[in-house]
């Protein structure tokens, strides 16, 4: 990885407090096209209120985001999606009462002459990427609620893969995954770097880190601990910094 | 295509015929159990009379016929109020903006628009309902602005609005009444001359029959293009057939009501006729605040079900952070869905004002607790996300049943009150166990 050029993404100087709890605290982040940014940490680390200040889904309190070396005003999700980031959050952001295909398309639905829902086409389109995504996937014509933990995290995922986004926030996209769903997801952030996507993604489990990442991203109580190049440190390293925000030499 | 069955055509088999009846049809139970609590209340309240009166007068077209025009009124504001409830609010304050708007009109075509385009101009009755409706939307936007923007829960800002557009419309003309309106906007309440006759009737019900017959193959052609599955043939029939049956046999019925003796001599006498000696049948027919329902029910079904608004509202409605992390304004569809809200109550305003030929400043006093009733006993869950406009109109049509089989059988206004709050509770509960039961 040869970090040169312009980033796609930097989050500069990023804080955010919600009642006095410095949630993120001066944060500073970047990320180039084609690479995968490992963001990890203990629960409540800031993560996940990291990421949604690129999302649109937070207003940080200060700091800022540059989009290709230029400064991005992101006030609500509608900006972040004007930018090309698609997001996955940890808590799927589903609406629950709707089908796989309305949840897919929220927001963007397809409309036929007359600007009215083209319902049929939606669900055409669902089943082709949920056809690659998740082949056992069938209940395409009920609410997502009832859909098990993981076709719903399918059908997140399949929501920001879709709109061929440039930038992708994934937040433990694999937390209610089986095995092989989750080798499928891996296979596909390694397919969606190599089309020069850039992707944060939020991850516990250290193998699938360094497997994925270029690089990690610790974060310990709102602060970043440090950032290390993936391939020069090892599992043990990457743990020191998230327990004990112990910074290895390679870290900068 | 492959042949072998997928998982659903495998599980058919194992259902009763019943069941698998109504998947076919895809006619939910839900359905049916208004429809058929309808019945049964419409044909209990028929046999009281025969019981203890001697005859039935229920099920007879002049009853039925009062009831499609007094449904009227409360089930174009219910099918406002499947959307404020879907997303999660209420509007307890669309009887007094109907009360309001209705005095606003009253004034505006009684002692303004007179002058302006001179008595019984045809002017006079079109400025004074787009000019109700316009005030209505106004007045639900600022309630929805106070929601949306100003974070005051619905709940807060509609009982304000409740007492607030009671009290302003009592000020409008110091607790006058106002009557009579104008003749043509009087029209729009119903009555002999309100409806559009027999001949008019059967237009309505074959441009009835040839969209339903439109929605069920259309919609077929358009699931066939795509390859999804269909449903089987005989079930296409038995829909068309069903709701072709419906339309027809509701306009037989409304034809079946003639105009009463005086009005027809009156007729006679203004369009130099004679009456024969049996005297003349002339048909209502449906009546035009029917026939207002009827349209706001097919363009407020497309709006929920066929537009991007109606997705909105029900994915603000199931998960109002997920809308939002989606680009969806939620803030702004609030606005507009409390708009809307009160551009029907301003609708409904005229229609009420209309049927009565006059404004009072009572008028529509309890029917936000008749529209709420109607929109949750047709489905309508306070729970959020989940209700259809059918549901609503047919719910308007269950608590108008109950109102109307009171006063038929003549119960008092302290008893039919009992009735009602112990039917809207009784109703939500069984919603909750039916929810239960089909999870
Ligand atoms: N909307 C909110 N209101 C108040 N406090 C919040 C809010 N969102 C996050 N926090 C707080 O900010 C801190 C960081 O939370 P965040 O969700 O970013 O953690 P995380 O690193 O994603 O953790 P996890 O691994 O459990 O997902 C926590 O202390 C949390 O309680
Ligand atoms: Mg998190």
């Amino acid at each position: 990885m040869s970090n040169k050029g312009t980033p796609l993404v930097e989050l500069r100087d990023i804080s955010i407090s919600f009642g006095g709890i410095k949630a993120v605290d001066h944060v500073t982040v970047d990320l180039y096209p084609g690479e995968v940014v490992g963001l990890l940490g203990h629960n409540g680390a800031g993560k996940s209120t990291l990421i949604k200040c690129l999302s649109g889904a937070y207003k940080a309190d200060s700091g800022e985001v540059y989009i290709n070396g230029q400064k991005a005003e992101i006030n609500n999700p509608r900006d972040a999606r004007s930018y090309n980031i698609e997001t996955i959050y940890q808590t799927l952001a589903l609406a629950d009462n709707l089908d796989a295909a309305s949840n897919l398309f929220l927001g963007r639905e397809l409309v036929g002459p007359g600007g009215f829902l083209n319902d049929a086409a939606m669900e055409a389109e669902t089943r082709k990427i949920m056809g690659r995504l998740n082949p056992n996937f069938h209940k395409f014509n009920v609410p997502v609620s009832a859909l098990s933990g993981g076709q719903r995290q399918s059908v997140a995922i399949a929501r920001a893969v879709y709109f061929n986004a440039k930038i992708l926030i994934m937040d433990e996209p694999t937390a209610a995954l089986g095995p092989h769903e989750t080798q499928m997801v891996a296979e596909l952030i390694q397919e969606l770097k190599k089309q020069g996507l850039g992707i944060f993604l939020i991850e516990h489990d250290i193998h699938a880190v360094m497997n994925l990442c270029d690089r990690a991203v610790v974060m310990k109580n709102g602060q970043r601990v440090g950032t290390v190049n993936v391939g020069e440190v090892t599992d043990d390293d990457i743990l020191g910094m998230i327990i004990m925000g112990k910074k290895p030499p390679q870290a900068y | 295509m492959t042949t072998s069955p997928t998982p659903s055509q495998a599980a058919d088999r194992n259902l009763s015929p019943v069941a698998r009846f109504l998947k076919a049809t895809e006619i939910d139970t839900r359905l049916l159990g208004m429809v058929g609590a309808l019945l049964l209340i419409w044909i209990g309240f028929h046999l009281f009379g025969v019981a203890f009166k001697g005859a039935g007068s229920f099920l007879t077209p002049r009853n039925l016929w009062n009831l499609s025009v007094q449904t009227a009124s409360i089930g174009i504001m219910a099918t406002g109020m499947v959307l404020v409830i879907v997303t999660r609010h209420i509007d307890l304050s669309v009887g007094s903006v109907l009360g309001f708007c209705a005095m606003a009109m009253g004034i505006l075509q009684a002692r303004i628009l007179p002058d302006v385009f001179g008595l019984g101009s045809p002017m006079i009755w079109i400025v004074t309902a787009l000019a109700g409706m316009a005030l209505g939307m106004l007045i639900g936007a600022f309630h929805g602005w106070l929601i949306a923007y100003r974070g005051i829960p619905a709940f807060i800002v509609t009982l304000g609005g409740l007492l607030v557009w009671r009290g302003a419309a009592f000020l409008l003309a110091r607790g006058e009444t106002i009557s009579p309106l104008d003749s043509t906007f009087s029209l729009l309440g119903g009555g002999p001359y309100g409806s559009v006759g027999a001949v008019g009737s059967w237009i309505v019900a074959l441009i009835a029959c040839a969209a339903i017959l439109w929605m069920i193959f259309g919609g077929r052609k358009n699931r066939a293009r795509h390859g999804f599955a269909l449903r089987p043939m005989w079930a296409e029939y038995f829909l068309t057939v069903l709701g072709c049956g419906l339309v027809l046999g509701a306009t037989l019925l409304v034809n079946a009501y003639p105009w009463p003796k005086g009005i027809v001599t009156q007729f006679a006498a203004a369009n130099g006729l004679t009456v024969p000696e049996g005297g003349m049948f002339i048909s209502h027919g449906w009546a035009i605040p029917v026939l207002i329902l009827m349209g706001v029910g097919v363009v407020m079904t497309v709006l929920a079900t066929r537009t991007r608004f109606g997705r909105y509202v029900f994915a603000i409605g199931g998960n109002p952070d997920a809308a939002e992390l989606s680009g969806i304004n939620t803030k702004w569809m609030t606005v507009k869905i409390f708009a809307l809200m009160g551009f029907l109550t301003g609708l409904s305003s005229v229609v009420a004002s209309a049927r009565l030929n006059s404004a009072t400043n009572a008028l529509g006093t309890l029917d936000e607790l008749y529209v709420i009733a109607a929109a949750v006993i047709g489905g309508t869950s306070l729970a959020g996300g989940v209700g259809t406009i059918y549901g609503a109109i047919i719910g308007a049509l269950v608590m108008q049943s109950l109102q109307t089989g009171m006063v038929l059988i003549g119960f008092d206004a302290a008893l039919q009150n009992i009735v009602v709050g112990t039917v809207l509770v009784l109703a939500v509960y069984l919603d909750i166990v039916y929810r239960k039961k089909t999870k």
